[in-house]
């Protein structure tokens, strides 16, 4: 790890102040990605802006019906916090669903939004990646790829945006509330996170110096329809290669109002609008799921055969989606069914 | 080119060097102030400044749990904990659960029921399933065996580490004692179950 300075700020101002007058400084939440990415020498701040004293820890209820998650609030306090788990019983779920009880007790909910990719190449710096070191090339498009993404990606990066939690809040329709030198200002959780195009090293919209100050949820939380289904390598403390976050407003077997996104697919949480439009005012059957499910996957791209490539994807994507849709209409929750998906041959 | 080398100023000429500071942290009860830099882990400072060495380092990176301490009651990998934001808070290691004459009551179901084999990871796991147990969040097996998994055992006595804390899990009650949530036997029994 390199050598740097840290200061504790104790207010949002105070910590956008101090970080903006260093050069090379980064925010410190949690630090369960950021300092796991020094000891890789992947990240190298001179100077860190510690968050641990801001009062952005609490979970409050919001006048419009909704509910604002602190920044600063641990991944395992949200989960747990009684009116999540009530009202947004998918986002706990989702949250529940990630890493371990000892990385969830510290990592917090503004450090989730920003986790930086676990793509293989990312991580070796013996090997090019844009999305380290911008114009070296991406190894993942030709070398074994199995977590790595087929929506949206482009010849310079096929990353995936690894978070559980950030799939149920763009299924949710969240708003990121960010503070920067400028001020205050607001992003819809689909602008959130970026599309890697010929800039994969950026990861979200964020302006230079901002720092995410809360996350709030809408009032419809869609507890009565719901379901995080998530596929991964073995059954516990693994990131997805494909999940599914799903909440539905039902009036008897017609589906009234249908948000989804998808996880471990996309340099985001990849949300279809016109797929849910596909699904609302319909009667639930798997007929439709299968139609939404090959909208969804109609122009996905995959990077080679094989269970070391991640042309599997998309294929194990659409029926994720079928399932999904097919849990959350009859509340039969199976978040982590004891499928093994092998990846030797 | 010597003689400008020279009237460098140190600071451009040398690798930019942060002092270390005072950090007082409070384990196990007992305040010890330390000189640290700020990228010491909390593993490091509980290793290499206190000399608890029972906190294991193991990956490094939050991978395997075997450096998890307990912080206000709560697991958390002390390998990814910067020491100096600490500060403030009761951290507890496997030296503060118990005693070789007094141990806590998973200590004692961890020897009662044979779970481990080289025992690197075992503090490590004491102190995940203290946390999962002041959590509260656990009944059946499944469930344990779910919120244990931040915890890796190469030796793979997962089938008598599970015993263990499903023992305790089902003989405790969980209580505050001054802010640190721990587990009392229900009675002060030892258990007679050792399979």
């Amino acid at each position: 790890m390199n050598s740097f300075t840290l200061t504790q700020a104790t207010a949002a101002d105070e910590a956008v102040r101090d970080l903006t007058s260093h050069d090379g400084a980064a925010y410190l939440g949690g630090g369960t990605n950021l300092v796991d990415l020094m000891k890789y020498n992947l990240e190298r701040p001179t100077h860190l802006t510690s968050l641990g004293l801001l009062p952005l820890t609490d979970i409050t209820s919001l006048p419009d019906g909704g509910l604002r998650l602190g920044a600063l609030a641990t991944n395992a306090d949200t989960a747990w916090h009684p009116e999540v788990e009530k009202r947004y019983p998918l986002l706990s779920q989702t949250i529940l669903a990630g890493a371990t009880p000892q990385l969830r007790n510290v990592a917090t909910n503004g450090g989730n939004l920003n986790q930086r990719t676990r793509c293989y190449y990312f991580y070796d710096l013996a090997t090019p990646c844009n999305k380290r070191e911008p114009g070296t090339g991406c190894s993942a498009l030709t070398g074994p790829n199995r977590v790595c993404g087929v929506l949206g990606t482009s010849e310079s990066c096929i990353a995936t945006q690894p978070s559980d939690m950030c799939v149920a809040l763009a299924a949710l329709e969240a708003v990121v509330r960010v503070q920067g030198p400028d001020g205050e200002r607001t992003i819809q959780f689909d602008d959130y996170h970026r599309l890697p195009g010929d800039h994969p090293e950026k990861d979200n919209t964020l302006k230079p110096g901002e720092l995410v100050v809360s996350i709030d949820l809408p009032e419809e939380g869609y507890a009565d329809h719901f379901t995080y289904l998530k596929l991964r390598d073995r059954s516990s403390y693994a990131f997805a290669l494909v999940s599914v976050a799903v909440g539905l407003k039902m009036s008897g077997n017609t589906i009234e109002k249908a948000r989804f996104a998808l996880g471990g697919v996309a340099h985001k949480p990849w949300r279809d609008q016109e797929a849910e439009k596909m699904l609302e005012g319909q009667t639930a059957s798997p007929d439709l799921f299968r139609q939404v499910a090959a909208k969804v996957f109609a122009e996905a791209k995959g990077y080679g055969e094989g269970s070391l490539h991640n042309s599997f994807k998309i294929e194990l994507g659409k029926r994720a989606i079928v399932r999904a849709l097919k849990q959350a209409t009859e509340m039969s929750q199976v978040v982590n069914p004891n499928v093994f998906l092998n990846s030797n041959p | 080119m010597s003689l400008q080398f020279i009237q460098e100023p140190l600071d451009k000429a040398t690798p930019h060097v942060v002092p270390a500071q005072a950090v007082t942290l409070n384990v196990n009860g007992e305040d010890h102030t330390i000189q640290i830099a700020p990228w010491t882990s909390l593993l490091d400072a509980l290793r290499e400044y206190m000399d608890l060495t029972g906190t294991k380092k193991g990956c490094d990176h939050g991978q395997c749990g075997a450096c998890t301490v307990l912080v206000d009651g709560k697991r958390i990998n002390s390998c990814l904990a910067l020491a100096t934001v600490y500060q403030g808070k009761k951290i507890q290691t496997i030296e503060g659960l118990g005693t070789e004459d007094n141990l806590s009551p998973l200590q004692q179901a961890f020897v009662d029921h044979d779970a481990f084999q080289c025992g690197y990871c075992t503090p490590g796991q004491i102190c995940s399933a203290q946390g999962l147990i002041n959590e509260g969040r656990c009944k059946t097996e499944d469930e344990v065996r779910e919120h244990m998994s931040g915890n890796l055992c190469r030796c793979g006595a997962y089938t008598n580490i599970l015993s263990a804390v499903m023992e305790v899990l089902h003989d405790g009650d969980v209580v505050v004692d001054n802010g640190v949530l721990i587990t009392v036997p229900v009675a002060s029994t030892k258990a007679s179950s050792v399979e």
